[in-house]
């Protein structure tokens, strides 16, 4: 495996991107430096660019043609952070979790808040084997006294980890889900040719319950739609048992526990991935949602999908996806938009 | 905004006989999710004659609205909701005695030896429980569950109530000096705030009113409501639990207070269901500093707000949340300043005159 992953040849203008997008802060409710990044990135290759009351970036490429859909495609461009609650008489900082936060991965961590102050995260002292909990954890910014504590109730910062470039595999605290927004990037550059009307959505406030993507949905009102987002693997050691693995291309999921996908999505997707010779995964996520879900219960319902992207240690400071993974994610959502969609549900099983 | 400049008239509101009359009423009422209209009559009465257009939708939301006159109107939608925490009875085992089961959060061991009343004619009962004559050392250690208790209306009581009828804690409303102590002020205040701003709407905006039903339930009236209405933003006007009790062990901080009394209107930046609008809050602080009204944060902490399904409505609208905070909310008897609701009602009118459009200009893009 090391043998043929060091002969990848890898886009340098690529890895770039992941790493500014990854390292850009945007913890849910807070898009606004992370939005202007990706608006900088897509402004020049969109045929219109708007941002909803929300805050969710929305770009469309190309127009209806015969035979074309209204597609949203959906890469959320929030990620987990913290909240202030409380700041001591002694200037540590309690805080709550926005979106899905272990406390496993709190200690010890580095934060970096939206006005700027930094600290790291602290633990009361435990019983012994007593697992912590977000309430036992603190932040010190260094203050000496709740006067000098440079945060206050209501402020937020994200994880501060650098991007970490492994070669074959790629590190950092928000590939969830910068890295389908880098993908969703690559894909609006690229397509030159489609018969759709394609709405790329950057949405918001995913990780606090698909919120941005629920209005988005309902604002471009799409005929079909599919979430970019991460999922999890099942290629650690020891492991959740799960089907899907990094390297082995991009997964098309089936369902996750927010939503279905539809059965005919999910073909549409699979057929293009082997016509054009894409490997793809398909995935059944027990534990997860995605905006697929939002799209999928927009107006009077909308056939919807995700592709996934395999990713270690999701929510972590140290999320972990494979070069190659997100070559081909970009290979086939361009393939996806470029061509005429068929929604059949198809005697023969993809699966 | 200049701290410096002229105060507005609503910020001048106080609290008087005729609001803590209506208070009276609308918390001795009994409005449980589902079965609000008690709540819906009086406050039907009252917004009528102050606004163009009352109607009640097809969940029992009370939609009124108060069209402005300025030419940059801001269409604002403020929900508060007109149900209570309760119960409803599930079972009658006879003699008077009924089986319930609680509507909304309502913690277990808040029930024993509370009275109640029940349905829309307020049947006196009380939940009982064993007297401490009779129970051991042990069984005092243990909360009792739901399910072992019941809704007593005696002898007197049986037939006259069934099975699906709601209760609710007998609490009557009373003054205690600076504060004021009652049942249902969850989301009561609320509804006399809203009903006073109807009253004294600024005419740049279009004040679009919901009073809704079963928030305690799930968010679901204002569903329905901000549909209705589309605005343009969207406020919830609710009350929200003080903790601000001295912490058990001295040399420990309250860390936890979610609000404090007497610290003015709290300002919601996120709870469970909404991350407020940062534009919404930078307007309500600002405004709150320059009329020299006290605000507090809201610790941000789970809960819910009608807000959390405005914001989601449609292609989205910009929310946020403001509370009077009370100490022992969905308990049998709250407790509130008179200062904090007087606050919140000028913070809110202040805010409201000096709404403008530009504050919703297009985030960057």
């Amino acid at each position: 495996m090391t043998k043929t992953q060091s002969k990848i040849t890898r886009d340098s203008a690529l890895l770039a991107l992941i790493q500014k997008l990854t390292e850009t802060p945007g913890p849910s409710g807070q898009e606004s430096l992370i939005r202007a990044a990706v608006l900088e990135e897509i402004k020049d290759h969109a045929d219109e660019i708007r941002t909803d009351a929300l805050g969710n970036l929305i770009a469309r490429v190309g127009s209806k043609q015969d035979g074309g859909m209204r597609v949203m495609i959906s890469a959320h461009i929030d990620e987990i952070g913290l909240m202030v609650t409380h700041v001591d008489a002694n200037g540590f900082a309690r805080f709550i979790a926005i979106g899905g936060v272990s406390p496993l991965t709190c200690i010890g961590g580095r934060v970096l808040f939206m006005n700027g102050a930094r600290g790291v995260i602290g633990c009361e002292r435990l019983e012994p084997n007593a697992a912590p909990t977000l309430d036992k954890l603190f932040i010190d910014t260094g203050a000496l006294s709740k006067a000098d504590c440079p945060v206050s109730v209501g402020d937020v910062c994200g994880f501060e980890r650098p991007f970490l470039d492994l070669g074959a595999h790629l590190v950092a605290k928000s590939m969830d889900d910068r890295v389908a927004a880098v993908i969703a990037i690559q894909a609006l550059r690229a397509l030159k040719k489609t018969p759709h009307e394609v709405y790329f959505v950057f949405s918001v406030q995913e990780e606090v319950g698909l919120r941005g993507a629920t209005t988005a949905a309902f604002g471009v009102n799409p005929d079909i739609g599919l979430a970019v987002d991460v999922t999890r693997t099942g290629d650690t050691p020891r492991g959740i048992k799960m089907e899907v693995a990094l390297d082995k291309g991009p997964a098309i999921k089936v369902r996750d526990s927010s939503f279905i996908a539809d059965p005919r999505v999910v073909n549409w997707m699979a057929a293009s991935a082997e016509s054009a010779r894409i490997p793809y995964q398909l995935e059944v996520l027990e534990a997860g949602g995605t905006d697929g879900r939002a799209i999928q219960l927009a107006h009077a319902g909308v056939p919807a999908g995700c592709l996934s992207i395999p990713c270690r240690y999701i929510h972590s400071p140290s999320e972990m996806v494979s070069y190659t993974d997100v070559e081909n994610a970009v290979r086939l959502l361009v393939r996806l938009l470029s061509e005429e969609i068929r929604l059949e549900y198809s005697t023969e099983s993809a699966f | 905004m200049s701290p410096n400049q002229k105060k507005t008239p609503n910020s001048r509101q106080r609290i008087g006989k005729r609001q803590t009359d209506l208070l009276a009423s609308l918390s001795n009422a009994l409005s449980v999710s589902g079965d609000e209209q008690e709540v819906r009559e009086i406050v039907l009465r009252e917004v009528k004659p102050i606004c163009q257009s009352v109607k009640v939708d097809a969940l029992g939301n009370v939609l009124a609205t108060r069209i402005g006159s300025g030419a940059d109107k801001v269409r604002v939608m403020i929900a508060a909701h007109m149900d209570e925490v309760g119960f409803m009875l599930t079972q009658d085992e006879g003699d008077g005695l009924y089986g319930f089961s609680i509507v909304g959060g309502i913690d277990e061991r808040q029930l024993v030896g509370k009275p109640v009343i029940v349905g829309r004619e307020h049947i006196p009962g009380v939940i009982g429980a064993k007297a401490i004559h009779l129970t051991t050392p042990d069984e005092r250690k243990i909360a009792l569950k739901v399910e072992q208790l019941r809704i007593d209306l005696g002898p007197g009581g049986a037939g006259l109530a069934n099975v699906g009828d709601r209760a609710g804690f007998a609490t009557r409303y009373t003054e205690i000096g600076p504060s004021f102590r009652a049942k249902a002020l969850d989301n009561r205040l609320g509804v006399v705030n809203l009903i006073e701003l109807l009253r004294s709407a600024p005419e740049n905006i279009d004040l679009l009113a919901a009073f809704t039903v079963q928030e305690e339930v799930g968010l679901r009236g204002a569903r329905t409501a901000a549909y209705h209405f589309n605005p343009q933003i969207g406020i919830a006007v609710d009350s929200t639990p003080a903790n601000d009790l001295p912490a058990y062990d001295e040399d420990d901080e309250n860390t936890r207070y979610n609000t404090r009394l007497d610290h003015g209107p709290a300002i919601y930046l996120m709870d469970g269901a909404t991350i407020a609008d940062r534009r919404l809050a930078e307007w309500l602080m600002t405004s709150a500093e320059a009329e020299g009204i006290p605000y507090q944060i809201r610790q941000p902490n789970p809960g819910g707000t009608d807000a959390g399904a405005i914001h989601k409505t449609r292609a989205g609208v910009p929310s946020i949340s403001v509370s009077v905070p009370q100490r022992y909310c969905h308990t049998a008897a709250g407790l509130i300043r008179k200062s904090d609701w007087e606050n919140t009602l000028r913070l809110l009118g202040a805010a409201l005159s000096r709404l403008d459009s530009k504050i919703l200009t297009p985030l960057e893009a």
